[in-house]
């Protein structure tokens, strides 16, 4: 219980320095929202009255406060250019986004787990070979390189997919493979390389000497163990993982978060990358919360020192 | 000193971290995550090999030669490299049209390949522009933006980690600190930020910085704290080791042995790593590019060639396929060099 | 306990009257890209029911790879294993794993070196134990659970019942030693492996285990190899003992007649290291100059030769056979043994010269007579 109250404080904590952060930065960005409302052909008075209904002659301190202010409230301002409310927005985009996350790490373990287990237990044959080389390809090629061919293959050619859009779960395919394939490569790198140094230790092989077959040791006793750095690396992924929804959002023409964000940035809407910002910032403490919590559910000795702790 | 346990949790140690304590940055980039779980990976295994009885580790267990792949690798990239230079001397001498003026071609984007002296050996793009030259002139940008960005990020973060890892105590935790925060913003976020920041302006002032320098700046940003965290780690590991200490009690001053001990032996695992860092700055130049925030049209780059490419699947799949291909490829081979490098370095580093 | 008869794909040739273990010429050579590394060359002996075999050399000498080679327990890549391992009159040695794993844990069991590392660090100790009387023994939950609990009472473990629930890491090196043993035993083996059992331990606790191994030997009539660096672990503690150099047995005697006849130089040196009784009794050997021959290009005569201060010319060139001593069941592979008028005179001819035909320095006589006569 503490521990979730510790885990809750960070939350708060890690929210309000990015946030602070990217208010801060966008701020400073030249090329300023009253500019943006205003107009090109603004004359120097206007833009000042501008300025000041948008209270951005106050001091960004202040300005972040009140933001904050509003922003508890679920108010997180209008967007500058369409003069939509932000949190709708968001609200709109949200679940775009959270299905491609969690369809991308379906794909990623699903291939990842048992191509790794397939691979340790035979390391150097191969399955081995091809996958680990297969892998580290798959490292070497950025969703943007990725995506173009996908689609000429599977939506230009072969016309199984689309290859854009948001229409049903057959539009989600493509982006997801995408944005998983370099999650994949990752995972299996990362457990394969686990698993092959568990299969070494001595408990392996304790277990091997009881009579219990290669299946049993790698489910019951070498799994698990292995499974340690693959589950901080998903945490830690999260936050690449969000940025590369942005990327593949711009690709596939996803209405998400990351495309929101992106066109934000290039439309100068302060508030709309504030807000955005900020859903990135909570989607990934809490996905680093769940993990630790899978975490402590897989190594008995992280439950124990947290016991003490 | 981290543990020399691998990759299990810090049994005896509790107060710290719920989760291993894997140097990895806390959020960035897809591809600046890489470079530290390499790292760490890195960083563990030379521990490990360091505490092992030396009788139980067969030395030949461990492959001693580059391997043909290597040499493939580095091939591909000495091409990319070779074209790039001479880029300038090729359009001298008629060899290589100009990249943002179309050439002599019926139906534009003509895919027929042509020969070398004519232009358009792999194409033309549907304005008529020489493909070839276009994919010649952006590999000087990108190996640019890859190099400058992570030589820089090398220096900064290099001198930041050595520092963090030397002094330890209160320094380390507020450098650390710092680092762990940059890193728990996306660091594409960060990067498109700095480039909006650096490279624009209000209307009718000049911007601050040109795109070139601005990419270049802002790669070299998001990758000081990665970089950072690695050379912290390494550094950990050999300010214990016996020649720091020997230099210790010869009275050396800590300047003198974070420059004759420390950076020497800390020096040739970063190169490999500094290697697969160009490949990284390499992909996210070219994600940018892809954004149409690195240099501008005309001007050819590789992530733009792909994002105009993506217009004409039907037409010419040429123009996004080539890009594609020679992005990959470069990133592959200096991953792959990066890696061979890394298993050749970790031999060295046994043999200590 | 209840003993399942293991049919088991052996059963057919398995000859209760015949030895437990006769392991015949085995070798166990890795292939690896420097060469082949002969870590055990050519190993013979003999192990009857409930006898106990002290296996002992120092470290890198071949004695982990020996026990798990005879278990089989070594992976199949790049290892070439040959000879013969005959148990109950059946050779195990190209039997497939799916057939060693009715042998392995019903069978044979083995006690590893390092209790830290030899339990699985996320299973709880209960279903540690209870994993194999599920596999061998095909007990219900509660057979097994009551089981788990008679062997760790039995293993010296207190609040058995808590223990079961417990994780590896909540307990001590010696408490998991006890529990790996207690894993051991729990099918009932005729054949345990101790490899080393007490070297990872606390000084305090090594005499406790060793003690309670004996203990368990004997009230199962278990055969037991016990394999050491240590020539203070076996002496009061097995029947016989087979000396290990550098993948060669190169003596083996019954434990009394060994320690009160030795013929080999190394077993010589090996005793004279042998910490006073007040020292901790894992300190290492380093009181032998040298280091053990590389195995991969071992030296062509006797292979103790390096570093033997009775070494002659013709230890440098010809390798000495294994021989018997006068004692029955003693053999020794030794040119100028220990004790012997040509041992004596090699000896004193190398006092003389200050050193040994390989060049080791050889000042004064190593090994007083007040310690040979220990045991
Ligand atoms: N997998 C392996 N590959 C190559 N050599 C090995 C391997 N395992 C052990 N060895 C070598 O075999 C020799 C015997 O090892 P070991 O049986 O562990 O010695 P001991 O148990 O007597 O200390 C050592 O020299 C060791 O380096
Ligand atoms: S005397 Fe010769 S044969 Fe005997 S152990 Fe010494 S070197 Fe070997
Ligand atoms: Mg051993």
């Amino acid at each position: 219980m503490r521990f979730v109250w510790r885990k809750f404080a960070q939350l708060i904590v890690v929210v309000l320095a990015v946030t602070f952060l990217s208010y801060l930065m966008l701020s400073l960005l030249p090329g300023d929202l009253a500019q943006v409302k205003c107009g090109i052909s603004c004359d120097q008075q206007s833009l000042e009255r501008t300025r000041e209904e948008l209270g951005l002659n106050q001091p960004i301190p202040l300005r972040y406060v009140k933001w904050l202010g509003k922003a508890v409230t679920g108010d997180l301002g209008k967007s500058g250019t369409n003069q939509q409310p932000i949190t709708e927005a968001l609200q709109q985009r949200l679940p775009t986004t959270i299905k491609l996350l969690v369809f991308s790490q379906l794909i990623a373990l699903a291939i990842a787990v048992p191509a790794a287990v397939i691979a340790a237990q035979r390391a150097g044959g191969i399955f081995d070979r091809i996958s680990t080389t297969l892998a580290f390809a798959g490292l070497s090629a950025p969703a943007y390189v990725v995506a173009p061919v996908l689609v000429y293959l599977f939506a230009v050619r072969l016309k199984w997919f689309p290859a854009t859009g948001t229409e049903g779960l057959k539009s989600f395919v493509l982006p997801s493979v995408t944005l998983a394939l370099a999650e994949m490569a990752a995972y299996l790198r990362l457990l394969r390389s686990d698993l092959i140094s568990t299969l070494q230790e001595d408990y392996i092989t304790m277990a091997k000497a009881k009579g219990l077959s290669p299946r049993e040791v790698m489910i019951k006793h070498a799994f698990r163990p292995s499974t340690f750095s693959l589950v901080t690396v998903m945490g830690l992924n999260a936050g690449r993982l969000l940025g590369g929804t942005l990327i593949i959002e711009v690709i596939f023409a996803l209405n998400g978060i990351g495309s929101y964000i992106v066109q934000g940035i290039f439309s100068r809407d302060y508030f709309a990358v504030q807000a955005g910002v900020v859903v990135v910032a909570v989607g990934y403490v809490l996905i680093n919360f769940a993990v630790d919590m899978l975490y402590a559910a897989l190594d008995p000795r992280i439950r124990h020192a947290r016991a003490i702790a | 000193m981290p543990e020399p346990s691998h990759r299990g949790a810090p049994v005896d140690a509790p107060g710290i971290s719920s989760r291993p304590e894997i140097d990895a940055p806390a959020g960035g980039a897809r591809e600046m995550l890489e470079l530290t779980q390499l790292a760490d990976r890195e960083v563990e295994e030379l521990q490990a090999l360091h505490t092992l009885d030396p009788d139980q580790v067969p030395a030949d267990a461990v492959k001693k030669r580059l391997g043909p792949l290597f040499w493939f690798a580095a091939g591909w990239f000495l091409l990319i490299v070779v074209l790039a230079l001479a880029a300038p001397l090729m359009e001298r001498a008629g060899f290589l049209p100009d990249p943002t003026k179309a050439v002599k071609c019926a139906n534009p984007p003509c895919s027929k390949l042509g020969i070398l002296k004519q232009g358009y050996l792999l194409g033309t793009d549907n304005l008529s522009r020489d493909i070839f030259s276009r994919i010649v002139w952006g590999a000087r940008v990108s190996l640019l933006v890859g190099f400058s960005s992570i030589f820089f990020g090398l220096v900064l973060g290099g001198a930041i980690g050595v520092i963090a890892g030397f002094f330890k105590g209160k320094l380390e935790t507020v450098l650390m600190a710092l680092t762990d925060m940059f890193l728990a913003f996306p660091a594409i976020l960060l990067a498109l930020a700095i480039i909006t920041f650096a490279s624009t302006s209000n209307p009718g002032e000049e911007p601050r910085l040109s795109r070139q320098v601005a990419v270049i700046l802002a790669l070299t940003i998001v990758s000081v704290p990665p970089i950072a965290r690695l050379v912290r780690a390494s550094t950990l590991v050999f300010a214990q080791r016996e020649f720091v200490l020997a230099a210790r009690t010869l009275g050396a001053s800590n300047l003198r042995i974070m420059v004759k001990e420390i950076v020497p032996n800390v020096l040739p695992p970063i190169f490999a790593f500094g290697i697969i860092g160009v490949a990284i700055a390499i992909t996210a130049e070219g994600a940018l590019a892809f954004l149409g925030l690195s240099l501008q049209p005309p001007n050819p780059t590789w992530g733009g060639m792909i994002n105009d490419g993506q217009k004409f699947y039907l037409d010419a799949p040429h123009m996004v396929l080539v890009p594609c291909a020679v992005l990959f490829l470069t990133v592959l081979s200096l991953n792959l060099a990066g890696d061979r490098l890394r298993e050749y370095f970790d031999i060295k580093e046994s043999v200590l | 306990m209840s003993r399942k008869v293991i049919g088991g794909p052996t059963g057919t040739g398995r000859d209760p009257n015949a030895k437990l273990l006769r392991v015949v010429d085995i070798k166990t050579h890795f292939r690896t890209e420097k060469g082949t590394v002969r870590a055990v060359d050519g190993v013979s002996f003999t192990l009857d029911r409930g006898r106990t075999l002290g296996v002992v050399g120092e470290s890198g000498s071949g004695k982990t790879i020996l026990s798990r080679s005879i278990m089989g327990l070594l992976p199949k890549r790049n290892v070439v294993r040959q000879g013969h391992v005959y148990y109950e009159g059946t050779d195990i040695i190209g039997l497939p794993d799916e057939e060693m794993r009715h042998v392995w844990g019903s069978e044979m069991a083995m006690v590893f070196q390092d209790p830290m590392t030899s339990l699985n660090p996320v299973k709880k100790i209960g279903k540690q134990i209870t994993e194999s009387l599920f596999l061998h023994l095909h007990m219900d939950k509660q057979d097994a659970h009551d089981t788990a609990l008679a062997l760790l009472s039995s293993v010296g473990i207190p609040e058995p019942e808590q223990r079961l629930n417990e994780y590896p890491h909540q307990l001590s090196g010696g408490m998991r030693q006890r529990v790996v043993i207690a894993i051991a035993l729990a099918c009932g083996p005729k054949l345990l492996f101790a490899d080393e059992p007490t070297t990872a331990l606390d000084v305090t606790v090594q005499a406790q285990i060793l003690n309670l191994l004996q203990q368990l030997q004997r009230e199962r009539h278990m055969a037991m190899i016990l394999v050491t660096h240590d020539l203070g672990v076996v002496a009061g503690r097995t029947d016989e003992i087979a000396v290990m150099y550098a993948g060669k047995v190169v003596e083996h005697a019954p434990t009394p007649v060994l320690f009160s006849n030795m013929k080999m130089p190394y077993t010589e040196a090996l005793l004279s290291s042998i910490p006073k009784l007040d020292y901790p009794s894992h300190t290492r050997l380093e009181v032998i100059p040298g280091r053990p021959p590389d195995l991969i290009n071992p030296p062509r005569g006797c292979r103790f030769a390096p570093r033997c201060k009775y070494a002659q010319e013709r230890c440098l060139n010809e390798e000495p056979p294994l021989i018997a001593a006068e004692t029955p069941g003693h053999m020794f592979r030794c040119w100028f043994p220990v004790g012997s008028p040509e041992g004596e005179e090699a000896l004193s001819r190398n006092l003389a010269a200050g050193a040994s035909a390989s060049g080791v320095p050889v000042t004064d006589v190593p090994m007083p007579a007040s310690l040979a006569g220990r045991s």
